[in-house]
């Protein structure tokens, strides 16, 4: 700004000020303005600091924090060598991920960290690549054409009772959740079906592993009573 | 346009925003058609352009033409607001057409590439698949040099002419706007710091920014179409700032419910965001208000002729004021507190209340912008309504309100089946799915999606064409 308009802008502001003297200052435009300057940036400084707090508990764990016991918001990716459910936290009154004893996962339980970052890195980035979000939701965010991915990992349609091993004839989980993921359209269960994405069996895998690892982030419970009823509801 | 009134090079370019931002208004309802008829036939366009592309174009259309319309609006009330052309013209024409040609071929590769491998080319060059800004990151760059222009014209004109209380709010408005957008231009492999970034360009702008840019056009309109005190106009918009700003920002902590945040974004997610309403009350108030306050002055003096200058534009900028606060606050209250929201996150309640606020907070405003363009470019003193253009209004927003309400009986029956009874599971989501309410109600949303799409033609020719209908005084 030029300074002769600095002046004149002064100028003026004095002027209004001699005119509003007498007046209440809740029908005055500059004290609307401070309050509007200042409401947002102590609005906006407490929404960094929280950002802060939130960014360090929100940090992706380690293969030592797993092996230590030490509970993170979001896990290591070598959260796919174990077992994980969903369970009723009596203390927080909501479900939790719970991460148990050593699983096998596509035929070992000893993935290494940079193993498993690097599928978790190609399933990440084919969740973005083949456009998920535009027809599921994953953290509940997304569209709403498909099921919530969120705890897709622990929907019992893959489990051993569920349809989609039989359907894909596939003996494990993460087996028949590739098969699915690679010929989506060959494997038809409702009129509306996922179409063919030209998933390759590695990006299937890594996004396998994605979801497991979805699955092992604690999201305050949400969704709620994921997986609990089973079988036949009201007759059906 | 060539017979026109515009003196301005700054209007003209904006008369090129509008035109770009209405036609792309109308790619935004054509390939939400085709969505809502996937609905009801999940066969229609199967492997062909599927639900997730044509939802893609749907929402990234939606946001680029409100963009553009955003962008033409600042450039038309520049002059009026500063007293001088807007400096830097030739480049922001420039950017239009790079903005333009970069938009086309966003969409052209969306409709014939779709996807591409699990590599950072995909991300690079076809979608980044973050809802709502997929854009590739090629033109994320594009984006934000035509939004460092626009940012500096619009800078350079206001420090330089006239400081309206207008233009000072646009000025730090518009600065948060292109900065946010910075914040969804990285990848990453944790989900959790995704959804917690993308959300600081999503909720800052639909829920501060774009909401604080309407108070400030909303203030010029009334300055413009009624005669409204500017004094009075410009005090309020300081104080829906604050209400804006206030609430808004932290409001963000409903988003943070269940994306792996930790647990107290529930108490301020729920405070800050249950108080984003009433700005929009305020702003409801504000318009009836300054429209009672001119129109009774005048009749005080024995004239009982309308002091609205611009009917169909007025009419939109009044749908604005109580669209805002149906849409938004109202549809966004219902679910918007924690309890309510473990169960209607991520249903088609979101959708309903996604539809009528991005219609009753921006789309109304911007196409009212588009009106006073008309009048000013065919140099209409007084501009009247037309058949086409109370036709327009009314079947567009008969439309999105019937498609609301679908939506929210549709989000009723997944809330309670597909959540409260079944859980969220994949069984669980289905059920809910082929329910008959659902069902009916995805019926309802394709018909008054038909009408919507309807009324836009009337509302494209009604653009077009009253420019030259005699019945405006001139």
């Amino acid at each position: 700004m030029k300074r002769m308009n600095i002046d004149t802008h002064i100028q003026t502001v004095k002027k209004q000020e001699d005119t509003v003297a007498n007046k209440s200052v809740w029908s005055d435009n500059r004290f609307w303005q401070r309050t509007a300057a200042w409401v947002t940036g102590f609005a906006s400084i407490l929404l960094i600091w929280l950002t802060f707090d939130t960014s360090a508990q929100i940090e992706m764990g380690t293969d030592a924090d797993l092996k230590n016991g030490v509970t993170k918001r979001v896990p290591g990716p070598t959260v796919i060598n174990y077992k994980i459910t969903y369970e009723m936290d009596a203390k927080r009154g909501h479900e939790i991920p719970v991460i148990g004893e050593k699983e096998s996962f596509f035929g070992r339980d000893d993935w290494s960290e940079d193993e498993a970052r690097g599928m978790l890195h190609i399933g990440k980035l084919g969740s973005q690549a083949k456009n998920c979000m535009d027809c599921h939701t994953i953290l509940g965010n997304g569209a709403y054409y498909a099921p919530d991915l969120t705890k897709a990992w622990l929907d019992p349609a893959w489990g051993p009772d569920g349809a989609m091993q039989a359907l894909t004839g596939k003996n494990t989980k993460e087996e028949a959740m590739a098969e699915f993921l690679v010929h989506p359209d060959q494997y038809p269960t409702h009129a509306r079906m996922m179409p063919d994405l030209g998933i390759t069996e590695e990006e299937a895998k890594g996004l396998v592993v994605f979801l497991k690892h979805l699955s092992s982030i604690d999201t305050n419970g949400f969704p709620r009573n994921f997986g609990r009823i089973q079988g036949a509801v009201n007759g059906k | 346009m060539a017979s026109n009134h515009l003196t301005s090079e700054s209007k003209q370019l904006a008369t090129w925003y509008f035109t770009f931002a209405a036609t792309l208004f109308g790619a935004q309802l054509l390939f939400g058609l085709v969505a809502a008829i996937q609905y009801v036939m999940p066969g229609f366009l199967y492997g062909i352009l599927d639900f997730s592309i044509a939802r893609i174009l749907h929402i990234n259309a939606l946001v680029v033409w409100m963009v553009f319309a955003m962008f033409g609006s600042v450039y038309w009330l520049l002059p009026d607001e500063t007293g001088i052309e807007t400096i830097g013209i030739k480049v922001g024409k420039l950017l239009f057409w790079v903005f333009a040609a970069a938009i086309v071929v966003v969409v052209l590769v969306y409709l014939f590439v779709q996807v591409g491998p699990a590599d950072e080319t995909t991300i690079w060059f076809i979608t980044e698949g973050r809802e709502y800004i997929e854009a590739p990151r090629w033109a994320d760059w594009g984006i934000v040099v035509v939004a460092l222009g626009f940012v500096a014209n619009l800078f350079l004109t206001g420090m330089k002419g006239k400081q309206s209380g207008i233009v000072t709010v646009l000025m730090a408005d518009m600065i948060a706007f292109a900065g946010l957008y910075l914040a969804g231009m990285f990848f990453t492999d944790n989900i959790t710091v995704d959804q917690y970034w993308w959300w600081w360009v999503i909720h800052l702008w639909v829920e501060a920014t774009w909401e604080v840019f309407v108070g400030a056009i909303a203030a010029y309109g009334l300055i413009t179409m009624i005669g409204a005190h500017r004094k009075v106009v410009e005090m309020w918009l300081w104080i829906e700032v604050s209400m804006l700003f206030g609430s808004g920002i932290l409001g963000m902590g409903h988003h943070y419910f269940w994306i792996g945040t930790p647990e107290y974004w529930w108490e301020i997610g729920a405070l800050f965001s249950a108080l984003e309403p009433l700005p929009l009350v305020a702003m409801f108030i504000h318009v009836l208000y300054d429209w009672g306050k001119t129109q009774g002055a005048q009749e005080e003096r024995g004239d009982d002729t309308s002091v609205i200058n611009n009917k169909p534009a007025f009419t939109w900028f009044v749908l604005n004021a109580f669209g805002n606060f149906l849409g938004a606050g109202i549809w966004g209250f219902f679910h918007t507190l924690p309890q309510v929201n473990l169960y209607t996150h991520g249903t088609q309640f979101t959708s309903a209340h996604g539809h009528l606020a991005f219609f009753g907070a921006y789309a109304t405003i911007l196409v009212g912008m588009m009106y006073i363009a008309v009048q000013g470019t065919n140099g209409i003193k007084v501009m009247k309504n037309t058949k086409a253009s109370i036709w327009a209004v009314s079947m567009i927003t008969g439309g999105v309100m019937g498609m609301t309400v679908a939506l929210t009986i549709a989000g009723y029956v997944q809330v309670l089946v597909s959540r409260a009874q079944m859980g969220a599971t994949w069984a669980g989501y289905f059920d809910g799915q082929s329910g008959a309410w659902f069902a009916q109600g995805m019926d309802w949303r394709l018909i008054m999606g038909v009408v919507t799409f309807l009324g836009f033609i009337m509302l494209a020719k009604d653009l077009l064409t009253t420019g030259k209908n005699p019945v405006h005084e001139r």
